[in-house]
């Protein structure tokens, strides 16, 4: 047992920082570190960067343009590029649809939807949520049914998120009615230009666009676009919802770029003459907000470990997306708490000096570091999966 | 002893809460904060005429001087409605300051008519929440003052037509003698007023002072013990405002859980929501308890008022937070969405929990201050 990298690794190591060494715009740094999306141009930009290097999908085998790193190149990639502070790569279709479209489509759809996730030319949204759907997703009501060569899709998604910013959506609708709810449901991909979608923002706390309901008014979609068997979309979506919770473990090793977005701004700001960073009080707390994160990351290195070795970890990707969750809350919470007063100060009324520093974004992030314990399985649920499949109860 | 609102307090916050579910309505919030400060002064006008405005004034500088309690029972009305209103500091903070003050007798009168708003500004760059922590330069010219320096943060300041700074006629930086109070006229040459817009709703201001012409308020070398004070009784109404605001938070909370249906269910079949949410009414009585600890020892000696105080602004302070998180976590995403008024309440929570001092600041204020009596 050792915590070391090999020989290669370190190789790896120095090659992807030397990528990560310029690229990076400045401007990106505090939304980066905030947890906050950057704009989609710039991670179009930054997707289309890694694509051009060979980098595009750091979890993809090579056949499909992927990378076919190990665990540990993959860990390292993540920790390279959190260092940089450089951007979490947009996950929905990279790491949501795609892996699906590899293991269970057919060769035409992969031939002709794999290459543009890799690029960004196409932008995948995720409409498995619905008004009544949320945490009982099985609950979902949207239906597809069968005209001819054609599904006809009718119903509402909700949260839908980037959907005015996607191309395609892929969706969960039901085929059939059967007793079990988990059955009859079909995974359908759909082109956002189709007829009969339309898209309506919802306004969320942070005051930044994600997000959006997604009406479904007999949108007509050839059967080709079936992604897998019908009925069998079920199994599919637990295998999205399994690889979402690795997407936050991904997302847990740019917990450092928070811990710098605290650090700079605690040294920056003064207190009657001392760095706030130099108070006890802060530092403790500065203190207890890392050494979480490195439990946190050490989990994650087991995880990959697992994953390396091709062990089941158990719930312990559910593990991983609690702690995330609660630490980019707390990272985020003590970022505004390091700016004192001047977090009150978040958009400016008329032509003053502008906000502070790391305003708005630091209190932008705080904001919306509360739905991470709520969307991709909320924290309730996540005790629910942890308390029945480590502990069986 | 007795906990109990009077029947005249009880009828006042009848009928702000009232007036808050008429005026303040959590379906037209977003339309009221949209509209901006045109909106907010209609109400403010209509609070003025309800003789809301003058309660905390001193009946010898014009208002109805009522009691600490009497503003608890509008402030609880005032943060279950979310009213984003300048109340405390123009209603309860600068009167407070100006109390007795020939410089401010007229703006008093302005302010309890509601014709005129003023703003409190203490904080400095380096002052951390520090109210000692002064470098605004005075000079003196003649009769008159000029001030220079900087202000980094005005509670409610950005609509203000005066404001009252502290700034430093005598001794260092961080001494607590040698700091005198001074209005100055919104309009004042040299004032710049940098506005911007909280979370909350709240719209705050800094303020860049270069040779601007000020009136001094009360003894110039001894205003620290009467900014304390002043700023005690403000975070006193806070608390008042953040116990209505939990409340309603955890009303909300509780009707989505019984009406929220998932898995054939209502949510608040759930044995782990049933918890939280006693754990947020829980939050919510301790509160109480804090904001009445804190507002029944304002009238104490200083060591006894700031201990509470502090005491009471710690712990309203996390709980009314927490309450807000849990309210939005309880809704699931619909608790993110700016539809819904929990996501509301949570952004005033974390805005009051700053306010005056944040949590960290009050504990060390706390533990500075010793053992109790
Ligand atoms: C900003 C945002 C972006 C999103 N993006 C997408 C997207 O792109 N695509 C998509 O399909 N969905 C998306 N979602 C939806 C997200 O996955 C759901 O919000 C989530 O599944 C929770 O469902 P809900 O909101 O209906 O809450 P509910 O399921 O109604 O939950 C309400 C509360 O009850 C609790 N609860 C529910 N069931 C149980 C239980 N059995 N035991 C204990 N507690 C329970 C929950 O934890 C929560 O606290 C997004 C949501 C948000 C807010």
């Amino acid at each position: 047992m050792n915590l070391d990298f090999d020989a290669d690794d370190l190789r790896f190591r120095d090659e992807v920082r030397e990528f990560f060494a310029d690229g990076i715009p400045e401007t990106w740094r505090t939304r980066v570190r905030a947890g906050l999306r950057l704009d989609p141009e710039d991670l179009i930009y930054y997707q289309r960067r890694l694509h051009a290097r060979g980098w595009g999908a750091p979890t993809w085998p090579v056949e499909y343009g992927g990378t076919g790193w190990t665990p540990t190149q993959q860990y390292i990639f993540w920790s390279e590029a959190a260092r940089a502070d450089a951007p979490a790569q947009f996950h929905q279709g990279l790491e949501l649809i795609g892996p699906i479209i590899f293991t269970y489509g057919t060769d035409e759809q992969k031939a002709r939807y794999l290459p543009r996730i890799l690029t960004l030319d196409d932008w995948w949204c995720q409409g498995y949520s619905e008004p009544g759907a949320g945490s009982d997703l099985a609950a979902l009501r949207t239906r597809a049914d069968r005209d001819g060569d054609d599904y006809v899709l009718n119903g509402q998604k909700m949260w839908t998120s980037y959907a005015h910013v996607a191309s395609h959506v892929f969706v969960l609708a039901r085929t059939s009615q059967e007793a079990k709810r988990q059955q009859g449901i079909s995974l359908i991909l759909v082109d956002m230009n189709t007829p009969g979608l339309r898209v309506q923002k919802i306004p969320t706390m942070d005051e930044k666009y994600h997000t959006n309901e997604l009406f479904l008014d007999d949108v007509r979609v050839p059967v080709s676009n079936l992604l897998g068997e019908e009925g069998k979309g079920w199994g599919y979506g637990k295998v999205l919802l399994d690889r979402e919770r690795m997407v936050s473990a991904a997302t847990a090793i740019f917990l450092t770029q928070t811990v710098r977005g605290i650090r700079d701004a605690a040294t920056r700001r003064r207190v009657g003459g001392v760095p706030l960073i130099e108070t006890p009080g802060f530092a403790t707390k500065l203190a207890q907000f890392e050494i979480e994160v490195i439990a946190l990351q050490t989990m994650v290195l087991r995880l990959m470990d697992d994953a390396a070795r091709g062990a089941d970890s158990g719930p312990r990707g559910s593990m991983v997306k609690l702690r995330w969750s609660q630490l980019t809350q707390a990272g985020t919470a003590l970022w505004v708490e390091a700016l004192g007063p001047e977090s009150a100060h978040f958009a400016p009324l008329g032509n003053g000096d502008g906000p502070a520093e790391d305003m708005p974004y630091a209190l932008q992030g705080a904001l919306y570091s509360r739905v991470t314990s709520i969307y991709g399985g909320s924290s309730e649920i996540q005790h629910n999966i942890i308390a029945r499949r480590a502990l069986g109860l | 002893m007795d906990f109990a609102y009077s029947d005249e307090q009880q009828m006042l916050r009848d009928s702000v809460l009232r007036y808050g579910e008429e005026h303040w309505a959590a379906a037209d919030r977003l339309k009221t904060l949209a509209a901006g400060p045109e909106m907010t002064k209609r109400r403010w006008a209509e609070m003025a005429e309800l003789g809301w405005l003058m309660l905390p004034i001193a009946e010898s500088d014009g208002g109805l001087g009522g009691s600490a309690a009497d503003v608890m029972a509008v402030m609880e009305g005032v943060g279950r409605h979310l009213m984003a209103v300048p109340y405390v500091t123009s209603c309860v903070l600068v009167p407070a300051l100006l109390e007795g003050s020939e410089a401010g007798a007229e703006l008093l009168g302005e302010i309890g008519a509601g014709t005129a708003v003023a703003a409190a500004g203490f904080l400095e760059a380096d002052s951390g929440y520090d109210l000692r922590h002064v470098t605004t330069r005075t000079v003196r010219h003649g009769e008159g003052w000029r001030l220079s320096g900087a202000k980094v943060h005005v509670e409610d300041g950005a609509d203000a037509d005066w404001f009252v700074v502290s700034a430093r006629t005598a001794g260092a930086d961080h001494e607590s003698d040698g700091i005198g109070l001074f209005l100055i006229d919104r309009a004042a040459e040299g004032l710049a007023v940098d506005g911007s817009r909280a979370i909350d709703g709240h719209r705050h201001a800094r303020l860049m002072l270069d040779d601007v012409a000020a009136i001094p308020v009360g003894d110039v070398e001894a205003a620290t013990p009467v900014i304390e004070a002043a700023v005690d009784r403000a975070i006193a109404a806070q608390l008042a405002e953040a116990v209505g605001s939990m409340e309603a938070a955890s009303e909300a909370t509780l009707d989505h859980l019984r009406t929220r249906h998932q898995f054939g269910v209502a949510i608040g079949s759930f044995q782990v929501l049933q918890h939280r949410m006693v754990d947020m009414v829980v939050a919510g009585e301790e509160a109480r308890s804090m904001a009445y600890h804190a507002t029944l020892n304002l009238g104490r000696d200083p060591h006894t008022r700031t201990r509470a105080v502090s005491a009471g602004k710690v712990r309203v302070a996390e709980s009314g937070v927490y309450v807000g998180q849990q309210a939005v976590q309880l809704h699931g995403g619909v608790g993110f969405s700016e539809e819904l008024i929990v996501s509301h309440h949570l952004r005033r929570q974390m805005m009051l929990a700053q306010a005056f001092g944040n949590a960290d600041h009050h504990r060390t204020r706390f533990a500075r201050l010793g053992a109790g009596a």
